[in-house]
């Protein structure tokens, strides 16, 4: 039986060459990296190492990187973080936004602060303008994500960073679908804090990091030990930001041929899917991640495509209503203007570094298949 | 190791191979269900004879449990009486399906719904008494049906042209 992952931007799997590099620090270089002694030095060393190519990477200082445990640790440290430490009770961020980033504006609603949610083009957009129009005088900060997550939308982040300096207004990117997709300077993006996460590049689970730019105020989320300079006590996870460090490498060096190749397979997968009668691309045609493909088909439900093609050993992900733990379909599927219907019948193909051209000629020639048995069963019969 | 599946057997069994599935023309009773919930609609067709119903079929827009269990009830509905039919309940669909996770539960009420729609149906066109309870029945399924018909108004269009076709 066949076995195709397609969706990559739920995880990746880990290069076998940073599990590599993780092993060594779980039994034998153990130590912990506040101890006096040898083996807590050296755990120190290859921490701040690690922490030295992150920076690099988007062009931070070291002591700009804090390794956290998630990337919705990070979003949290961040939103919450700068919302407590600064004056100022208003924050601005999009309707298309992860549920890290949405759940914890909802929260701090809840808190007293006043939260504006941008609404998107019907490709997934913002309106630099009406983000503009947006910023008040008590505006602490603004959070737009690199990347859409479902419809690989790429905003215009530069842009939104330049305005947010002009204005004098924090800027927050979750980069977590991006980073590692494309280059990030946050200083030539006027990014003033960032939040990543390793498994979507390939790196390990319940590992992330947040770039908080030097002199910005912000509260920990979590208090103790005091480690990664105050703002997240716990004891450092080192084989795990060993791990992300080495995934950063690699990327750093694989990135641009390979989203190059990506960016090839995935036009081919769309221009072959939308073959198929009534189906339609979710998000942008040009602004959107190298690996990303969204479809909506009429007259189907996406669990049901999503189950037939799991017994087809292709393995995918939908918005649709069904899926969801609510029953609400994808807040990002109906901010782009799709009826409950559209984001009923909506699959997410999501391609990575191990995805063969093989692998999406299987896809299209299963895909329509599975959309037409659907559709037979389906009660709006149109002769399919 | 086995990978465990996402449903209980019988669910996926149905899914896969769903028992019943499409459309008869001549049919003596339809009935049409949606559900608000999640935007599900189901289609339930029925053949009647000597007051036993002969053939059934369905059609589905929704998920792998609303396909399964609208299979499991025309299974379980063929060859009933119509009296025997009326009492068929939800609950019997989840004696078969075996536990179907508690936000999926609407769907086998969207099933049960559907058939005695179609019994409701037969009768009302035979000009025969309809039982009070079914009449109530009826009215609360057919706002609710109305709502996501509403939700479903371009698809619902869509298939009118290809049938005028």
């Amino acid at each position: 039986m066949k076995s195709i992952y397609l969706d990559y931007a739920a995880t990746t799997p880990l290069d076998p060459r940073v599990l590599d590099a993780m092993k060594p620090f779980f039994s034998k270089k153990f130590g912990n990296t506040m101890s006096l002694h040898s083996f807590g030095r050296e755990a120190k060393y290859e921490l701040e190492k690690s922490r030295a190519v992150l920076a690099k990477f988007i062009n931070a200082r070291h002591d700009e990187i804090i390794f956290t445990g998630s990337a919705t640790e990070s979003i949290n440290s961040v939103l919450k973080g700068i919302a407590f430490a600064n004056k100022g009770k208003h924050i601005i961020t999009s309707s298309i936004e992860h549920h890290a980033v949405l759940e914890t504006c909802k929260w701090l609603e809840k808190q007293g602060f006043e939260i504006t949610y941008l609404p998107v083009d019907k490709y997934g957009l913002i309106d630099l303008k009406k983000l503009e129009d947006s910023i008040r005088s008590d505006t602490i900060l603004v959070s737009v994500m690199h990347a859409n997550n479902e419809i690989g939308t790429i905003e215009p982040i530069e842009e939104i960073g330049k305005l947010c300096r002009d204005k004098g207004v924090l800027f927050h990117t979750d980069a977590v679908q991006s980073f590692g997709k494309i280059p990030i300077d946050v200083n030539k993006m006027n990014i003033d804090l960032l939040s990543i996460s390793a498994h979507k590049f390939y790196g390990p689970k319940g590992v992330g990091a947040t770039f908080i730019r030097k002199g910005t105020k912000i509260e920990p989320l979590l208090h103790g030990g005091g480690h990664e300079f105050g703002l997240r006590s716990s004891t450092e996870n080192v084989p795990g930001i060993v791990g992300i460090a080495k995934a950063v490498e690699l990327r750093k060096k694989e990135m641009k041929p390979e989203e190059k190749r990506l960016k090839q397979l995935r036009d081919y997968l769309i221009k072959n899917v939308l073959k198929i009668e009534n189906s339609r691309l979710n998000g942008h045609p040009v602004k959107r991640l190298s690996n990303n493909a969204n479809f909506s088909f009429d007259f189907i439900e996406g669990e049901a495509l999503i189950m037939q093609l799991d017994s087809y050993g292709i393995a995918a992900s939908t918005g649709s209503a069904c899926s969801s733990a609510t029953l609400e379909p994808s807040h990002v599927l109906m901010a782009i203007g799709l009826k409950h219907e559209q984001a009923h019948g909506s699959l997410r193909l999501s391609l990575g570094k191990y995805t063969k051209k093989s692998d999406i000629i299987y896809t299209i020639k299963v895909l329509p298949k599975v959309v037409e048995n659907l559709r037979k069963i389906s009660p709006f019969k149109g002769k399919w | 190791m086995k990978i465990p599946s996402l449903y209980s057997k019988e669910v996926m069994k149905h899914f896969t191979h769903p028992k019943n599935q499409g459309i008869i023309k001549n049919a003596d009773g339809k009935g049409r269900v949606g559900n608000i919930v999640c935007g599900d609609l189901m289609e339930l067709y029925i053949k009647v004879k000597n007051d036993k119903i002969v053939d059934i079929k369905f059609q589905t827009f929704g998920c792998v449990v609303a396909i399964s269990v609208s299979s499991m009830l025309t299974e379980i509905a063929k060859g009933k009486s119509l009296e025997q039919a009326l009492k068929i309940t939800n609950k019997d669909i989840l004696k078969k399906s075996g536990p179907v996770p508690p936000i999926k539960i609407h769907c086998s009420v969207l099933a049960a719904d559907a058939l005695h729609e179609a019994i409701y149906d037969f009768l009302s066109k035979n000009k025969r008494p309809i039982p009070k309870e079914l009449q109530e029945e009826h009215e609360r399924i057919q706002n609710t049906l109305k709502q996501i018909e509403g939700q479903h108004k371009e698809f619902i269009k869509f298939e009118e042209k290809i049938l005028e076709k």
